[in-house]
């Protein structure tokens, strides 16, 4: 045990500092760096370091992020702890006076215009969020399973949310949805997980084929085969929540047998619409898991019947906010990331060219500032949301595969480190960081290979810009500093 | 504190995150290896190919005087984006001479995606092209007044003299099969569409040069990939030298002014051509820019066919200058010597067949029967070599042997001349006859041995059968074009084609020509600077007959040789003669004495009138195609009836003798004669239409040949036959024929009584023919009678 206390600290923190994590943290600015200069170049320029382009302006950026970096570093670990919620109040506070900005920036009020600088606030939320939420989970005496404490931890998660939201930047605000994942970890029911992924499917599903027909029969595919997974997934979870197998056979024994008798008779003796009867059978189910629920007294066959009859509302009111409450543009871009509309020179418009710019890469790529797609302002929003385009066409296959699997690590490496941490707030703050990381890059990297919506959300450490490099830098520095202290603090 | 079954959760956490990443790296995979469309969809959005057009190749005579060259043109081009609300059109329109509706017309079709794919409006685009020097230079004054509009240079084609337009030929925008039969066009390229320009496209138009702009997503030029690593540039066309003298096709021309017909000059020794006149002609020069279109239409529905280039296209009866084929031929095989010697009693007159001739000394040999052009002397000498059964088998081997000796003159194929659409002419075989005639002998195809019949030439197998003779029994296939810069001349016109004809036999040959110039038929030939063989012929064929020459000179080094066809024209020595001797003058001496100058001016102003029908209207076609159909099935009953009266006189004729054969087809001509009477009307229209149908034909034949180049000459007899006119029109011809002649000997051969005579015998025997024979040739029918 050292004799001073202080003066042994700063070796320590070098140390035990997790020198893999900064590795690929550096591995990521440099192919960002790379990234932003073969995106912002245009034909003629020969200065890339120059400070009136993007690209000089970025290496800026980074310099002064590892200088924050070092500064995180050298701070107190205890310092994030004791002062997490008044840098979420004061951030919140922040977050709330932006909306009411005046400057407003391609319609969105999030940013904030310091002289010659241009912040946003809601790229530096995240951490102070983060922060908040694990100094309010390590509390004594909090556990997830206790619906007060639970819904203080989803309110401080929504309040910066809406703030967000107050400013336009929904795709923002969806990454703090990327703390569920963290809730997760901590014990919340991986039903309220299956819940969100089994919405999407609903969807999904239920948006795309819903003016296919099944067989010859006048019903809908996509309402038809939605309420079947309705039922389907209601009579799983009894066997998963309840453990009651037989029940589960009993249930999908009849659903399966009555939609077949259904479907034959509508398909060979007198067509009519199958939905109708699927509505009935999914009534049916419901209101056996209400007969269960009273008559066992088991409280799970009652939100199984929650989430039959909440997966039947959900549905239908997505039909009809689409069709009738979204407007055409957005409906639109629904429709073609579904693949129901192709609107190449409109909505449709970006997401072509940058599956242009990355499948024109090949295997090797057309080589640093060759690449043709993203110079020539093809790709809308290059060196920020799309970033990841110049990346595929400059660098090929073998460059945008290697981008993602280093992600892939440094998320990774970031869950290792957060379980190895002693303490619940080192834990919790570790799962908000690398749940914010998956996000952005699942939804960042996903729009531009178009598999996901296209959610204005920058790719972490190669988009241009200082705000969002700042905050991810914040987020990922706090956690290494507070990792470097593991060992300190419990002496 | 720790839950373990929490920190499971870590797990499925992690599997999630690298479920995500398995997906994008397959996803990528997809994108960027396993498919190569978005590779290309980025070079189509980034690359902007600039075409640089090199120049075309020059064209000049034998003495290096240029013909074509290349004149610059230009194209008004518009970036749409810059024009909207800046332009006075009322102002602009009147400044280019066009209409306001032709204005909005063209804006629209710009701007239409379908037909203008290309379109951006950021972009050059072509509003109108080919402006000339002078309506541009008045346009490019007020230029800056019209914003968005620009320059575009292109050259266009140019003659130096108004001649020889069909060797010449033309160019023009390649049409849609042009580009899918080769992708090195692209629209609105030029390509060479008749002539030197088209046989010779691929060494003239040279190599484009591209540029590769790199072009922003609002179609702006951002600059040249690689600063031009990967551009091309564009590679001139090679200069063509032909074989042509300007000065010698000028005078061509001139003299064949008003007349049909076409003169073939050929440098012997080298097979160059060095005069090709068709006329009518036309100045190449109307073919250029704008108003090619509207012109060629023109002269498509022009009766006089000023497009078909008679030299190498019109397929006609050689007439008598074929006797000189045939006396190599007779000599060679040693049917005749030089001491052969046939009677001539003002014609060939033999088993009731009679051939007319004119009156000269009797019996005859060899030279002095080319120089009188003793019609008896070569069918004496066809009915003996066809006859011949100890040498020949069978009629068939000898009928073979001769076409043989046809063919191996250049006769009958192709040359194979540089110039495109060249037709094959006729030479009939064994097997022709046989499916024409089914039964036949000496006599029924005695007609060809004084070229007429269903023999047919193209005036430059005439010409290169002079140039054979001035050889003494070889030719090289005859070529327009002399010399193409940085390339050798394809080797097919380096190579010797020797006859089967003996030197011997040519020198016999060259003798009777020399005689003939001397006083024979071309006695107006003569030359005192240089000696000169020449034959002259005079082909009948339904309307006047034709007027033929074939000659070279000098002969013992002979520099040209020439064939001079005028349709109509009369008599060989009417103007085949005198325009032969002036051509070859000219070409010997380079220039015509003052006293040759004059009868030339007087030959270019004697025109001859040809009476041309309207074209068809499609009403008429349709009913020449009903009364077509209706000879069909008339021909096809005679047919069946002819076959049951073969069958008796088989019988019969094993029984009789020939004699009692002929008097049997005596007696069944008086059968025959009132089907076939027509009135006198209604004669001369069929044969009219019958012209049409012809010419309608040839058209087709052109496509035909293109597709069948060296189709055997089996298969060549039975295509021969669909393509002849309608089957009954020898009788109607016969007919016709014989009103003719009667009205023509008084009027212009009232003095030639020796001709013209249409006796009784022959003209029962063709009928008979036509009888049994209705698929023959039209001119098989023709008596002989008069051939010179």
């Amino acid at each position: 045990m050292p004799s001073n206390y202080t003066a042994d600290r700063q070796p320590g923190v070098l140390r035990s500092l997790d020198w893999w994590t900064i590795g690929i943290y550096i591995a990521l600015l440099t192919f960002g760096w790379v990234s932003v200069c073969g995106a912002s170049y245009t034909y003629g320029d020969t200065e890339i370091f120059s400070l009136s382009t993007r690209s000089g302006m970025q290496i800026v950026w980074i310099g002064t992020s590892i200088c924050l970096g070092f500064v995180l570093l050298m701070m107190d670990d205890r310092f994030y702890d004791t002062f997490a919620y008044v840098i979420y109040g004061l951030l919140v506070l922040l977050l709330f006076a932006t909306i009411f900005n005046p400057h407003s920036i391609k319609g969105s009020r999030s940013w904030i215009v310091l002289g010659p600088l241009r912040l946003q606030p809601a790229e530096f939320a995240k951490f102070a969020t983060a922060l908040a939420i694990a100094k309010f989970m390590s509390a004594y005496g909090f556990t997830i399973k206790n619906w007060k404490h639970f819904a203080g931890a989803c309110g401080i998660i929504f309040l910066p949310m809406l703030c967000i939201v107050g400013q336009r930047e929904t795709g923002s605000a969806l990454v703090y949805l990327s703390f569920f994942l963290m809730l997760y970890r901590e014990g919340m029911s991986g039903a309220f997980l299956f819940t969100g992924l089994a919405m999407i499917i609903y969807f999904v599903v239920g948006i795309k084929y819903e003016d296919i027909l099944l067989w010859d029969t006048p019903t809908s595919l996509g309402k038809f085969v939605v309420l079947l997974l309705v039922q389907v997934f209601s009579s799983v979870m009894v066997w998963v929540y309840v453990g009651d197998k037989g029940r589960m056979r009993l249930l999908l024994t009849y659903v399966f047998g009555i939609t077949a008798l259904a479907l034959l008779f509508s398909e060979f003796v007198i067509p009519f619409d199958v939905v109708w009867v699927q509505l009935v059978i999914s009534a049916c189910v419901i209101g056996y898991l209400v007969y269960n629920a009273m008559n066992t007294r088991f409280a799970n066959y009652f939100y199984i019947a929650l989430f039959a009859l909440g997966s039947i509302a959900f549905f239908y009111s997505a039909d009809y906010v689409l069709n009738d409450v979204m407007q055409p543009h957005q409906r639109v871009r629904i429709n073609v990331l579904l693949g129901l509309d192709e609107d190449l020179a409109g909505a449709g418009y970006n997401v072509h060219q940058s599956e242009i710019a990355i499948g024109s890469g090949g295997l090797q790529g057309k080589g640093f500032l060759n690449g043709t797609q993203t110079k020539l302002k093809f790709v809308p929003e290059q060196d920020t949301d799309f970033i990841f385009c110049t990346v595929g066409e400059e660098e090929g296959f073998l460059g945008s595969a290697s981008v993602l699997v280093l992600f892939l690590c440094l998320i990774l490496r970031l869950m290792y480190l957060a379980d190895r941490q002693p303490f619940k707030f080192g834990r919790v703050y570790g799962y908000c960081v690398a749940g914010i990381f998956l996000f952005h890059v699942f939804i960042n990297v996903g729009m531009v290979l178009g598999l996901t919506p296209v959610i204005g959300i920058p790719l972490p450490f190669f988009s241009y810009g200082g705000s969002s490099l700042w905050g991810f830098t914040l987020l990922l520095f706090i956690f290494l500093r507070i990792d470097a202290g593991r060992n300190l603090i419990r002496q | 504190m720790k839950n373990y079954d929490l920190e499971k959760r870590r797990l499925v956490l992690s599997a999630v995150a690298i479920g995500i990443v398995a997906i994008y790296i397959i996803r990528l995979f997809a994108l960027q290896i396993a498919s190569d469309d978005y590779r290309k969809s980025a070079d189509s959005n980034a690359f902007l190919k600039k075409i640089e057009f090199p120049s075309r190749g020059t064209i000049t005579d034998r003495n290096g005087k240029l013909l074509v060259y290349n004149q610059p043109a230009y194209d008004i081009m518009v970036v749409t984006n810059e024009m909207r609300g800046h332009l006075d059109t009322l102002e602009f329109c009147k400044a280019l001479n066009i209409t306001k509706a032709d204005f909005i017309n063209r804006m629209v079709n710009i701007k239409d995606r379908n037909k203008n794919p290309g379109y951006s409006r950021f972009t050059q685009q072509l509003f109108l092209s080919q402006l000339s020097d002078k309506d541009f230079s008045a346009f490019q004054e007020k230029l800056y007044r019209f914003p968005g509009f620009y320059i575009r240079k292109r050259s266009v084609r140019q003659y130096q003299q108004p001649i020889a337009a069909h060797v010449l030929g033309d160019v023009a925008e390649v049409s849609q099969s042009d580009i899918e039969d080769d992708d090195y066009y692209q629209a609105g390229d030029y390509i060479g569409k008749m002539g030197i320009e088209r046989e010779y496209e691929k060494d003239l138009r040279g190599v484009k040069g591209v540029q590769i702009l790199l072009r922003d997503a609002h179609g702006q030029i951002q600059g040249r990939y690689q600063n031009g690593k990967y551009d091309q540039r564009p590679h001139p066309g090679r200069d063509i030298q032909l074989g042509l003298d300007a000065n010698l096709q000028a005078l061509g021309e001139r003299l064949m002014e008003g007349k049909l017909g076409a003169i073939v000059a050929i440098e012997p020794k080298t097979g160059q051509i060095l005069a090709m006149v068709s006329a009518p002609t036309f100045d190449p020069r109307a073919m250029i820019g704008k108003l090619r279109g509207k012109y060629q239409r023109e002269m498509t529905l022009d009766p006089a066919k000023p497009l078909l280039n008679r030299a190498i296209m019109g397929q006609y009866p050689p007439g008598s200058t074929f006797k000189t084929g045939q006396a190599v031929t007779y000599f060679t095989e040693g049917i005749v010597t030089d001491s052969t010697r046939y009677p001539c009693h003002h014609g060939f007159n033999f088993k009731g067949l009679h051939v007319g001739c004119h009156a000269h000394a009797s019996p005859i040999s060899l030279v002095p029967s080319i120089s009188t052009s003793c019609n008896s002397y070569y069918c004496w000498g066809l009915y003996h070599m066809l006859s011949n059964r100890r040498k020949y088998k069978t009629l068939e081997d000898a009928m073979n042997v001769w076409r043989d000796y046809m063919v191996s003159m250049g006769f009958g194929y192709k040359l194979g001349i540089d110039l495109p659409g060249e037709k094959r002419g006729m030479i009939p075989n064994a097997k022709f006859y046989d499916n024409a005639f089914k039964k036949w002998n000496p006599l029924s195809v005695i007609s060809i041995s004084i070229g007429q019949g269903e023999v047919n030439l193209t005036p430059l197998q005439i010409a290169n059968l002079g140039a054979t003779i001035a050889n003494r029994g070889y030719f090289i296939t005859p070529h327009v074009v002399r010399n193409i810069q940085g390339k050798k001349l394809d080797k097919k016109y380096l190579e010797k084609h020797r006859t089967k004809g003996s030197i011997k036999a040519y020198q016999e040959v060259i003798a009777g020509m020399m005689s003939s110039v001397r006083g024979g038929t071309c006695a107006h030939a003569v030359h005192p600077g240089y000696s000169l063989a020449g034959k002259t012929g005079t082909a009948q064929n339904r309307g006047k007959d034709h007027s033929v020459f074939m000659g070279f000179a000098p002969v013992d080094t002979p520099k040209i040789a020439i064939a001079v066809y005028v349709e109509n024209g009369g008599f060989g020595a009417d103007y085949g003669v005198p325009i032969g001797s002036l051509m070859i003058e000219q070409y010997i001496n380079g220039k015509l004495t003052p006293g040759d100058e004059a009868r030339a001016a007087a030959l270019q102003s004697r025109h001859i009138s040809y009476s041309f029908k309207r074209p068809l209207s499609r009403a008429d076609s349709v009913r020449l195609d009903s009364i077509k159909r209706v000879n069909v099935i008339r021909d096809s009953l005679k047919k069946v009836r002819e076959k049951q009266d073969m069958a008796v006189a088989e019988k019969l004729k094993e029984a009789k003798a020939k004699k009692d054969a002929e008097d049997k087809e005596k007696k069944k001509e008086p059968q025959n004669d009132p089907a076939i009477r027509v009135e006198p009307d209604t004669k001369v229209k069929t044969e009219k239409k019958d012209k049409d149908k012809g010419d309608d034909k040839k058209e087709k034949d052109k496509e035909k040949n293109k597709e069948t180049r060296k189709e055997s000459k089996e298969n060549s007899k039975d295509k021969e036959k669909p393509k002849d006119q309608p089957k009954d029109r020898p009788k109607e011809q016969t007919k016709v024929k014989s009103k003719e002649q009667a009205k023509d000997k008084p009027k212009e051969r009232s003095k030639d009584k020796t001709k013209g005579q249409v006796k009784d015998k022959p003209k029962e025997q063709i009928k008979d023919k036509s009888n049994g024979q209705s698929k023959a040739k039209q001119n098989s029918k023709e008596k002989v009678n008069r051939a010179k």
